[in-house]
């Protein structure tokens, strides 16, 4: 099997010994309607209603869309326009919270039969993908073809980032039964929990858990970025290849994330939504790491004071880890479903960039093995059919050619750029 | 309120800068250079002195007047320098060295625009225009130590002894204890050089070794002895060509498999134009050849990408 190509990053898992510290509720809370890709919610709820932890205050008609709910008590204060970091607008609402956190009727375990039922509790639970991309996750697990292995993906090959890492070790049952449950109701034969293996302790941990089931296989991934990817981490798991313009599924497999997952298990124990999440808080603005439990909506400043930054001295806040995360342009914005990590920093350099000057560096660690160098040319010269040629469609941004390059050319960015220039069919 | 920077992913980078590279290339041809000073004297020194200076200084002019961004911190040009005077003789006026540097950096770099755009070696081209333009300077070969004698001796270079392999011992041939272009004699320098550059993640050997593999096969085939074969491969400008101008970034393609064609074809190349050719050595023209075809070995080398369709040729 031939090797992909990858990077080696220094991994800077500070946190991976910090137990996760619940962050106190907020005063104020601000929940967007759109925190997953799909349909926006609108909202459920107008200025003045009480509303409880766990109450569905969000829902949109679309089935590729997800529910949003409360994660505090109190009274919703506006219902306001929110341009989210991506820049698109949706509605967002705003809660004064009573700090008594009083649990909403709605919340009961959901009562599951079968495979649709399952994934209407799914829907309802508001979950979404906890790596990054907000994928609806009860669309991901209801493929339209048949699939025999479900991987977790448990990489975390992002540097800093630590939350799925703590989720293992902090909640190791809910890990693994949530493994067997899944792919019990599912009817998915084989699963495969990949770890990479720069965390030796959760692999040990869950090699032991499931030694008596040969129906949960435990995948050490080499740790290279980005491992975590879903076409590099199937191929690494299973050498199975996702082709052009095919889902995972199409070669009988999904990804779900180790944090996603977890939270599924508990949900249909539990009942409780999607009302929180794990952060990895770092960079080198910030006084103590640590990882969070915070509630979404919370906003960042509010994190970021809780483990002792150097607000003022802030310069760039990236939601998720280095390689990926976005920027974050304003520091009120509020936690969302799909933050795993804040990092803020306090250094930027800005270096120039210069011209290209050919030395492979960027087809060496593409882990698809596209030319970002000759892709970058094409795309000076709006040349579409060579763009089209070059396959840049495939580019999934991990950008790690422009990581390497000398001249700090923005290539991730040309790519995303390029894909724009291809007409869609 | 913070006013936050707000750009896109990756916030990370690696910093191994255009100019680390090119300080690591310099520090790869220190050996050879040193080679040179030993067995040619200072005026090795001198010459080296002499191009890198003004490929600095015409690089630095020509961006001026072309309105550009100062690129000399790059270091570039003086990689540029090294290389063109490696491939000088020692011997050489320093007027003539200076023409090279013309060519090198005004005509074949930035009239193409500059690092990364040009589509030939800079250096080599240099050394084709000196050579066919003062022909008789650039074959003015003296024996090595020459600089202890009184006056200088001339000599042949390994290579215009055509099928006088005996001339010289391969020992001498391995430590550069011969005559030729100042950084080119010594192969172990060289390829102590090249081993380094590739030990630092910066060149790939791909393209030297098809370079020296296929020159090697094909005189052995030719010649029928292995010593030959190694002569024909120590002899000249082979190691420099190969580790140092098969291996520029700007002018050979960027696949691997790209490289080895490259290499491939300068192998062929050279034993082509030094069999069968009037010139005595053709590693130049070899590498400037296979820069010129360049574009095309690229768009045929391209690396496969993981699960991308085929297109459908026979469609419509």
């Amino acid at each position: 099997m031939k090797k992909l190509n990858g990077l080696k990053l220094n991994h800077r898992k500070n946190t991976e010994n910090s137990a996760t510290v619940d962050l106190p509720v907020p005063k104020h809370v601000k929940i967007p309607m759109s925190m997953h890709m799909g349909a926006p919610c609108q909202p459920l709820v107008k200025v003045g209603d009480t509303v409880c932890v766990g109450q569905k205050i969000g829902e949109a008609e679309a089935p590729f869309s997800v529910p949003v709910h409360s994660g505090v008590s109190g009274k919703v204060t506006a219902v306001t326009d929110y341009q989210t970091a991506v820049g698109s607008v949706c509605k967002a609402v705003e809660i004064d919270c009573d700090g008594e956190q009083t649990i909403s009727d709605e919340v009961k375990p959901p009562v599951i039969t079968d495979k649709e039922s399952f994934l209407k509790a799914v829907r309802e639970s508001g979950a979404c993908g906890h790596g990054g991309a907000g994928f609806p996750t009860h669309i991901k697990l209801n493929p339209k073809t048949p699939v025999d292995t479900i991987i977790i993906n448990a990489a975390e090959c992002e540097p800093y980032i630590t939350a799925d890492y703590r989720e293992m070790i902090e909640s190791p049952d809910d890990v693994i039964n949530g493994v067997k449950y899944i792919k019990d109701i599912l009817g998915i034969k084989k699963a495969k929990l990949a770890i990479e293996n720069n965390k030796p302790l959760a692999i040990k941990n869950f090699t032991e858990m499931a030694a008596n089931d040969d129906t949960i296989d435990i995948v050490t991934l080499p740790s290279s970025y980005p491992q975590g990817a879903e076409k590099v981490i199937i191929y690494n798991s299973t050498g199975r290849i996702v082709k052009e313009g095919e889902l995972p599924s199409d070669t009988g497999v999904i990804v779900i994330n180790v944090s996603t997952l977890a939270f599924l298990y508990r949900y249909v124990k539990t009942g409780m939504p999607l009302t929180e999440k794990r952060l990895t808080v770092d960079g080198n603005a910030v006084g103590e790491a640590k990882n969070v439990r915070a509630i979404i909506g919370t906003s960042f400043r509010e994190i970021l004071e809780f483990c002792k930054t150097d607000i003022d001295a802030v310069k760039k806040l990236i939601g998720g880890g280095p390689m990926m995360g976005m920027s974050i342009p304003d520091l009120d914005m509020p936690v969302v479903k799909t933050s795993n990590a804040v990092l803020a920093i306090k250094t930027y350099d800005e270096r120039k960039t210069s011209n290209c000057i050919r030395c492979g560096r960027c087809v060496n660690v593409c882990p698809l093995g596209l030319m970002p160098a000759e892709i970058d040319r094409a795309y000076k010269i709006k040349d579409i059919d060579s763009l089209k040629a070059l396959k840049v469609m495939l580019c999934m941004n991990c950008g790690s050619c422009t990581y390497v390059c000398p001249a700090n050319r923005k290539l991730a960015e040309t790519n995303q750029l390029a894909k724009a220039l291809i007409p869609r069919k | 309120m913070n006013r936050l920077i707000v750009s896109p992913s990756p916030h990370d980078e690696n910093y191994t800068k255009t100019s680390t590279i090119m300080l690591n290339v310099i520090i790869a041809l220190l050996p050879a250079l040193a080679a040179g000073c030993y067995y040619f004297g200072l005026r090795t020194l001198l010459l080296t002195a002499v191009c890198v200076i003004s490929c600095v200084v015409f690089e630095f002019l020509c961006r001026k007047m072309m309105k550009r961004e100062n690129t000399i911190g790059d270091l570039s040009a003086v990689v540029t320098g090294v290389i063109l005077a490696m491939n000088l003789p020692v011997t050489l006026p320093l007027w003539m060295a200076v023409i090279g540097s013309f060519v090198a950096i005004v005509i074949v770099k930035q009239l193409f625009g500059g690092i990364g755009q040009n589509f030939a070696n800079p250096a080599i081209t240099a050394r084709i225009v000196l050579m066919v333009s003062f022909p008789s300077a650039m074959t003015n070969w003296v024996a090595p130590f020459w600089y202890k004698t009184a006056d200088a001796v001339s000599c042949a270079t390994p290579l215009g002894l055509s099928g006088t392999a005996d001339e010289y011992r391969l020992l001498d041939l391995f430590l550069g204890n011969c005559g030729g272009c100042l950084g080119e004699t010594c192969a172990l320098a060289l390829l102590l050089g090249g081993l380094y550059l590739a030990a630092r993640k910066i060149i790939s050997l791909a393209a030297p070794l098809s370079f020296i593999g296929v020159l090697f096969l094909l005189s052995l085939f030719y010649y029928d002895s292995f010593d030959y074969a190694l002569y024909e491969i120590l002899a000249g400008g082979v190691f420099l060509g190969a580790f140092f101008m098969a291996t520029d970034y700007a002018t050979t393609p960027i696949s691997r498999k790209g490289k080895i064609v490259f290499g491939i074809g300068c192998g062929i190349i050279t034993f082509v134009i030094r069999q069968f050719g009037s010139y005595p050595e053709g590693v130049s023209f070899s590498i400037l050849i296979m820069n010129v075809l360049t574009p095309y070995i690229e768009q045929l080398t391209r690396t496969k990408v993981l699960g991308a369709k085929e297109a459908e040729k026979n469609e419509g």
